[in-house]
């Protein structure tokens, strides 16, 4: 319980630094929000009202207190280009990138896990050097390029999907997630091959300690000593690296988007970005920062589980 | 003498059939680069009326629709391509060593403020971090290296840091301290050389991801501008005339993958081998 405690102060900690680093970077750096939103002909009067109005006549502190306690509250601000509200604009677009994300990491589990087990179960075997090769390449190709090989394969020449013919889900739940699991596996691949070389590592690793002779000595067999005793242990690392997976899937998923003409995230961060939109922008990475972050707590928590001898170090 | 001190170069590494494949293949997409800058078979910006040609003796990778040359490109892409990666391994490694080798030795409070800004830093996948950096301040090529350079530094200092954090109570830095060597000189000069692998095999995977995260971002339109395009903005500019050109997505692609894949293999065939279940 005091190592929960702990660990949620320091996450709370970090959330605080990087949300003030974003907000003082985007501070300096984009200038007066005011003059963005009335356009340079504005009478100073109507910018000195408005500035009022947005709070900009406070203190930097100040104003970043505001900025987080709306922001915690769901309110990002007013886009300078579209000139709604920013929660309005992302609101329809923030599921769609999140589902592609967490399909992502379903799918890298249900390739990686049972892949980097068998591997290790028969390492050295041909079959455990062949997807060991394998695994360098599909580690090579980039989720974009991937995608557009996919897109190719199973959608024009298999045609088991429409490239771009994306469906949203409030037309239909199926037939959204089932347009997904493609550029979902383009996402996957990569990381997929990279957690069933770290899996098949650490289990490997693990065999050769001394405890696991103690288990084969017992009577256990192969798969005895592996499920019993040295997955537990293996897995640690592994769980390490599905914490910062999903990061990447998320960052994933804005490239692989724009592939398969999915209307998430990617197109207004992008377009936010060329504008200099930056209540949007800023927004939009705080989001994904906050879940990062909150992400890696529970990553925390569950190593504890799994492992309870780390403690305050 | 040359061939048997090779031989024994060679024989120390744990698996050189792989790392023999991974130097050949970027030994070739060098080559590729090196012989882009001497002499290209076109200009790479070069408009012609031979639009959406297939592969052909004139043109080996055909052209794109706007009749340029498709192998010229690739060749001027993988260069840009090339130069972001190094000069965000320059940048990322740079810094990011110099930071945590410092701030580990010393540790204190200004320590525990680099780990915590390095900690947040370090949840943000490379790509979005920075992409945040060029938003601010604008997409160019150099910018780009820049924004993947600084993306870079928090995982290059938390390898530092602990490197350094696990050398500094050795036999041999305190011995160095006692006979009063200099701070800087022990960290330098005695500590950084011995942890040389280990940042090594960093910098290798750091060139891997920095190849994907430039291709990445290009492919999204951010860097270098068109018409000079690098490969991921190729790549992207040739999505539509896939079924027409298949090489003109092929060709950049392939290069990504092989500039990627080379450095990987020579990396894995460094690692001593692993054991197996009994």
């Amino acid at each position: 319980m005091r190592y929960v405690l702990k660990k949620t102060a320091t996450t709370l900690a970090t959330l605080l630094v990087v949300s003030l680093l974003l907000f003082v970077a985007f501070q300096l750096i984009s200038g007066d929000p005011a003059t963005h939103i009335l356009g340079t002909g504005a009478t100073p009067e109507r910018l000195a009202a408005l500035r009022a109005e947005l709070g900009l006549d406070q203190p930097l502190p100040a104003r970043y207190l505001m900025w987080l306690t709306a922001f915690a509250r769901g309110d990002a601000g007013v886009s300078y280009v579209y000139h709604q509200s920013v929660s309005s604009l992302l609101s329809a677009k923030v599921p769609v990138t999140f589902a592609l994300a967490a399909m992502s990491f379903v799918l890298m589990c249900a390739i990686g896990l049972p892949m980097g087990i068998a591997c290790a179960k028969h390492a050295g075997s041909p079959i455990d050097r062949a997807v060991m090769v394998a695994n360098q390449i599909i580690m090579a190709i980039p989720p974009f390029f991937a995608g557009i090989l996919i897109s190719w394969a199973f959608g024009m020449g298999l045609h088991l999907f429409t490239p771009g013919g994306y469906v949203s889900y409030e037309t239909s739940v199926p037939r959204f997630l089932g347009y997904l699991v493609f550029p979902a596996v383009a996402i996957a691949l990569p990381r997929a091959a990279q957690l069933a070389k770290l899996l098949r590592g650490s289990l490997l690793e693990e065999a050769g300690k001394n405890y696991a002779r103690t288990a084969y000595s017992r009577g256990n067999n192969t798969n005895g000593v592996l499920y019993g005793h040295l997955l537990k242990n293996a897995f640690l690392p592994a769980l390490t690296f599905l914490g910062m997976s999903l990061g990447t899937m998320l960052a994933g998923s804005l490239v692989v988007e724009r592939v398969f003409n999915i209307p998430g995230i990617s197109s207004i961060l992008l377009a936010s970005i060329g504008n200099r939109d930056y209540p949007v922008v800023l927004a939009t990475v705080m989001l994904i920062a906050v879940f990062i972050i909150f992400v890696n707590l529970l990553v925390d928590i569950l190593y504890k589980v799994l492992d309870p001898r780390i403690d305050e170090e | 003498m040359a061939t048997t001190r090779t031989r024994s170069l060679l024989a120390r590494i744990p698996n050189p059939r792989l790392f023999c494949a991974g130097a050949l293949i970027m030994l070739a997409v060098i080559t590729l680069i090196v012989i882009g800058m001497v002499w290209m078979p076109y200009e790479p910006t070069a408009m012609s009326p031979d639009r959406l040609q297939g592969v052909s003796a004139a043109h080996l990778l055909g052209t794109d629709k706007m009749g340029r040359d498709i192998l010229s490109r690739v060749m001027y892409g993988s260069r840009i391509t090339f130069l972001v990666a190094l000069g965000t391994m320059a940048i990322g490694a740079g810094f990011g060593i110099l930071v945590g080798a410092v701030t580990g030795y010393y540790g204190g409070i200004v320590d525990e403020v680099v780990m915590r800004v390095t900690d947040g830093l370090f949840a943000f996948p490379t790509v979005l971090l920075a992409l945040v950096i060029v938003s601010l301040f604008g997409s160019s090529t150099l910018n780009v290296m820049w924004a993947l350079g600084i993306a870079f530094v928090p995982s290059f200092i938390r390898v530092a840091r602990s490197e350094v954090i696990r050398c500094k109570h050795l036999d041999y830095v305190k011995n160095a301290r006692l006979m009063g060597v200099r701070d800087a000189r022990v960290i330098f000069v005695h500590i950084l050389p011995n942890v040389s692998g280990v940042i090594m095999s960093n910098v290798m995977i750091g060139f891997n991801n920095a190849v994907l995260s430039e291709a990445g971002l290009s492919y999204l339109g951010i860097g270098s501008q068109p018409p000079y395009a690098s490969l991921g903005q190729m790549i992207s500019e040739a999505q539509e005339i896939f079924f027409t050109v298949p090489s003109a997505v092929l060709g950049p692609g392939m290069v990504i993958v092989l500039m990627v894949l080379g450095f990987s293999l020579m990396g894995e065939g460094l690692r001593a081998a692993e054991g197996r279940m009994a």
